[in-house]
């Protein structure tokens, strides 16, 4: 496989069409437009459906028709039209329907601002939709990622049939890097569950309504054992440099970048700093943050929002260890210099020990 | 006994076959439906049904049930069935039938799904003329909430959240669907009937008919409007029900086609077929085949390089393409590479910049806050951007002498008219290429040919091409000269 230097977004795109992906139900907005416009460009190409909707909402109620025919389908947006598009997840996962969302983040409350952040966590990873349900939140870092995580996606939405989100921020949507891509494109089963005017699929029934209070706790209760299963077995995260660290970073998407580049530099400065990128957001890594607390002194939660991952790792660490947070918003990005500052401060405060320090004791 | 005297029967009026034998998806009382007596679901059910039969779509049907009383239209409907949000099934039943062209797609809706919180679904379902079959029951209220007003609602007519009757000044006039799709050039058909009478009974089971028979006849947007009555929350018989649709709803709304495109249309082409699977990768761009080879592979990648840089310019100056250039060729010298520009409003304010890093190891953050090299095409950026240079790193800077604020003594400075000397090449506009040539002078690290191959890539027009060589073996000779002048005053 050769590398091409290919923007995040335009590389979603690419892969979801090796993964199988045949319809494309879009709303222009920025930071995601660009996965838009190339699926406007090359899913009719493929014998596919692209169509820009009316609006998010339509959007993704046109993915639950697509989905409900059986056909791999995503669609792209960022904050305020996921906001709009919550309605129709909401009844996605309710009805048990695969599908896949690219959220590349931008500014909020309300308009915001298009710069990036990363202030949708909560909406995304919690659900922002009505009723007991998760999406699968997968969150790349770099354009590789953004291909590859995205042909994962479409596996795992159809796996647990359930709304899977890809949740980029900007950078990482409109950064290039070098992709490489599978030399060969899937074609995925039609699900034997689908509706596809066969005679075949004619007794196949797509809904979300279940009028029985019994029979809906016993729907809500099969959708929670689908979510245990992803709790066991599709947790991702990246441990860089984590098993002498007394300081554990922990940043998600461009952050994660960041925190690597801070790593190396507190490392250079002696401090046993390492990073935890989670890569699943849903299901939250939480046996990764649990194997580093016999060594770890502390936990510093980077964002570019209000503290919204710093949440789900005060979860993950029940109290174990203190969690502090660091955060930027507004399209402001923690810089290298500022979060090394803290480490500094976090180092001196936790009582963490310098490994030239330590050197120098030794040769006293 | 009995059943001997039934065998001697034929029957002629039989429950068509498009229905459930029982209705088991029902709790209880699975021989009969959940409608009220007299209630027009029931009707118009049967009529579709009918029509299923007739032109023998059973297995080829998929039906979009709404919210509202008739959710549970899947109860009945020995079909494909789909049952959407509030407002929503001419969305799904957009993607259903653009999803399987060869399946005939019926949207039913009521009232207050489709006239209120489904408008904007069911106006541009109509205006892409998607080929379905729309039902829509009009019985002028909520009816499966309690009987709040809908925007189908009489001047006058009580409900539950218009006490004293619906105003025109308070929630505007009753909402003509019909009429108003019927403004769009794409709807093939639209018809309102009603079920006031056995009259009206009959024209609706031809209107509906024929929706159905213009989708199997392969034609476009269908629209059926049904006055149907609502006994239950009008709080009338059901006979005085049939008769207010005829005697007080037909007032509003008036029956008739509004638009019958049909004698005229010719069937919707067939989808092409798609490609083979093998040839998706060459489709989308990413086959190997059509992925240039990196020279990388041909030469000794380069040896120890870890630039940090930060391009910064008006919009226009090209500084985008100086950064990708610089990327695509550290990718084609075998180095980790990272792009990342500026976006949105800084984009159109008129200033661009981007960030690019090449590096032996792989990047970690493609954010350069602390670049090693600055190239900043004009004064704002040279002013944004200069105290962040990293000590002994350089800036590239498109002017004859530095503000006196931005003068640095720990940085390395060539400073020139970087413009002028691109309009003396040709064109003014090279002078991202100039910068770029003393900057991959300044650093030394990549070859010639990644810097053509990368130029090649992203330059297609020969002339511009041609222009861009020049100018970057210009900026490469400029610094040339530029360390000879400090060797001679040194």
């Amino acid at each position: 496989m050769r590398k091409q230097l290919m923007k995040g977004n335009e590389a979603i795109v690419r892969s979801a069409i090796l993964a199988g992906c045949r319809a494309f139900y879009g709303y222009p907005i920025t930071p995601a437009s660009e996965i838009t416009e190339a699926a406007a460009e090359f899913l009719p190409r493929v014998g596919g459906v692209f169509l820009q909707a009316e609006s998010e909402v339509a959007a993704i109620n046109m993915l639950y028709g697509a989905s409900s025919a059986g056909v791999r389908a995503m669609t792209a947006s960022s904050g305020p039209g996921i906001s709009l598009m919550q309605e129709g997840i909401s009844y996605m996962a309710g009805a048990e329907l695969p599908c896949v969302i690219a959220d590349i983040t931008r500014g909020g409350p309300g308009l915001g601002n298009i710069a990036a952040e990363q202030s949708d966590y909560h909406q995304v990873v919690k659900g922002g939709g009505n009723g007991s349900y998760h999406t699968l939140v997968l969150a790349p870092s770099s354009a590789q990622e953004m291909a590859d995580l995205t042909a994962l996606a479409f596996e795992l939405a159809d796996r647990y049939r359930n709304p899977v989100v890809v949740l980029a921020d900007g950078f990482v949507g409109q950064m290039m890097e070098p992709v490489e891509f599978p030399q060969r494109a899937t074609a995925p089963q039609t699900p034997a569950w689908a509706v596809t005017g066969t005679a075949e699929s004619r007794g196949n029934l797509i809904t979300s309504l279940h009028m029985g209070s019994d029979e809906l706790e016993a729907h809500i209760q099969h959708l929670e054992s689908k979510y245990r299963r992803a709790e066991r077995e599709e947790t991702r995260a990246e441990d860089w440099r984590t098993g002498d660290a007394e300081i554990v970073l922990v940043g998600y998407g461009i952050v994660g970048r960041i925190l690597k580049a801070v790593t190396a530099e507190a490392r250079a400065d002696g401090i046993p700093v390492g990073l935890l990128r989670p890569i699943t957001l849903y299901p939250f890594p939480t046996g990764n943050f649990q194997r580093l607390v016999p060594r770890a002194r502390v936990f510093l939660v980077v964002e570019m929002s209000n503290g919204q991952l710093a949440e789900d790792v005060r979860l993950a660490l029940n109290g174990a260890r203190p969690v502090e947070f660091f955060g930027r918003m507004g399209g402001n990005v923690p810089s290298h210099a500022e979060v090394l500052a803290l480490v500094r401060r976090l180092a001196r405060q936790y009582g963490v020990v310098m490994e030239r320090e330590e050197e120098r004791m030794a040769h006293v | 006994m009995s059943s001997e005297l039934i065998s001697e029967y034929e029957v002629i009026h039989a429950k068509p076959k498009a229905f459930y034998e029982t209705y088991e998806r029902k709790d209880e009382l699975q021989h009969q439906t959940h409608y009220c007596p007299g209630c027009g679901h029931g009707t118009i059910h049967k009529m579709l049904a009918q029509a299923m039969d007739e032109f023998g779509i059973k297995d080829r049907t998929i039906l979009i049930s709404p919210v509202g009383c008739s959710v549970f239209a899947y109860y009945y409907f020995d079909v494909g069935n789909v049952q959407a949000a509030h407002g929503r099934a001419s969305a799904v039943a957009t993607a259903v039938k653009r999803s399987r062209p060869e399946s005939i797609v019926i949207s039913y809706q009521g009232d207050g799904d489709l006239a209120a919180i489904g408008s904007a679904e069911i106006l541009h379902a109509a205006n892409r003329g998607e080929p379905i079959a729309v039902i829509f029951v009009n019985n002028a209220i909520y009816s499966m909430t309690g009987g709040q007003f809908a925007p189908t609602t009489l001047i006058g007519q009580k409900s539950t959240t218009t006490p004293s009757g619906r105003s025109a000044i308070h929630e505007g006039y009753p909402l003509h669907v019909s009429e108003l799709l019927a403004t769009l050039e794409a709807p093939m058909y639209i018809e309102r009937v009603g079920l006031g009478d056995n009259r009206q009974i009959a024209q609706a089971s031809r209107a509906i008919r024929r929706a159905v028979e213009n989708q199997v006849r392969g034609l476009g947007f269908s629209f059926i409007e049904v006055l149907s009555p609502c006994p239950t929350i009008w709080r009338l018989s059901p006979v005085e029900s049939q008769r207010w649709v005829r005697e007080v709803m037909e007032k509003t709304y008036p029956l008739g086609v509004f638009r019958d495109r049909t004698k005229d249309a010719q069937p919707r082409p067939t989808p092409q077929e798609p490609p083979a699977l093998d040839a998706i990768p060459q489709i989308i761009g990413v086959a190997d085949a059509d992925v240039t080879e990196h020279s990388a592979i041909r030469h000794e990648p380069v040896t120890d390089v870890d630039l940090h840089v930060r391009v910064a310019g008006f919009g226009g100056q090209g500084v985008l393409l100086l950064g990708e250039v610089l990327a695509e060729a550290g990718l084609d010298a075998g180095l980790e590479v990272s792009w990342l520009p500026s976006y949105g409003p800084e984009m159109r304010s008129g200033t661009s910049n981007c960030h690019v890093r090449l590096s032996r190891e792989p990047i970690d953050s493609p954010l350069v806050t602390a670049p090693n090299v600055l190239v900043a095409m004009n004064e704002p950026s040279l002013k944004k951007f200069d105290k962040s240079v990293q000590a002994g790193g350089w800036v590239i800077y498109n002017g004859d002498a530095f503000p006196p604020e931005c003068v640095r003594k720990d940085v390395h400075v060539l400073a020139l008219p970087f413009t002028q000397i691109a309009d003396a090449l040709g064109d003014a506009r090279a002078a991202n290429m100039v910068m770029l040539g003393a900057l991959l002078e300044i650093a030394g690290a990549l070859p010639q040919t990644s810097v053509d191959a990368a130029l090649a890539r992203l330059v297609k027009n020969p002339r511009f091409f041609e222009l861009d060589e020049r100018a970057l073996a210009r900026g490469r000779e400029l610094y040339r000269e530029s360390v000879r002048e400090v060797c001679h005053a040194g």
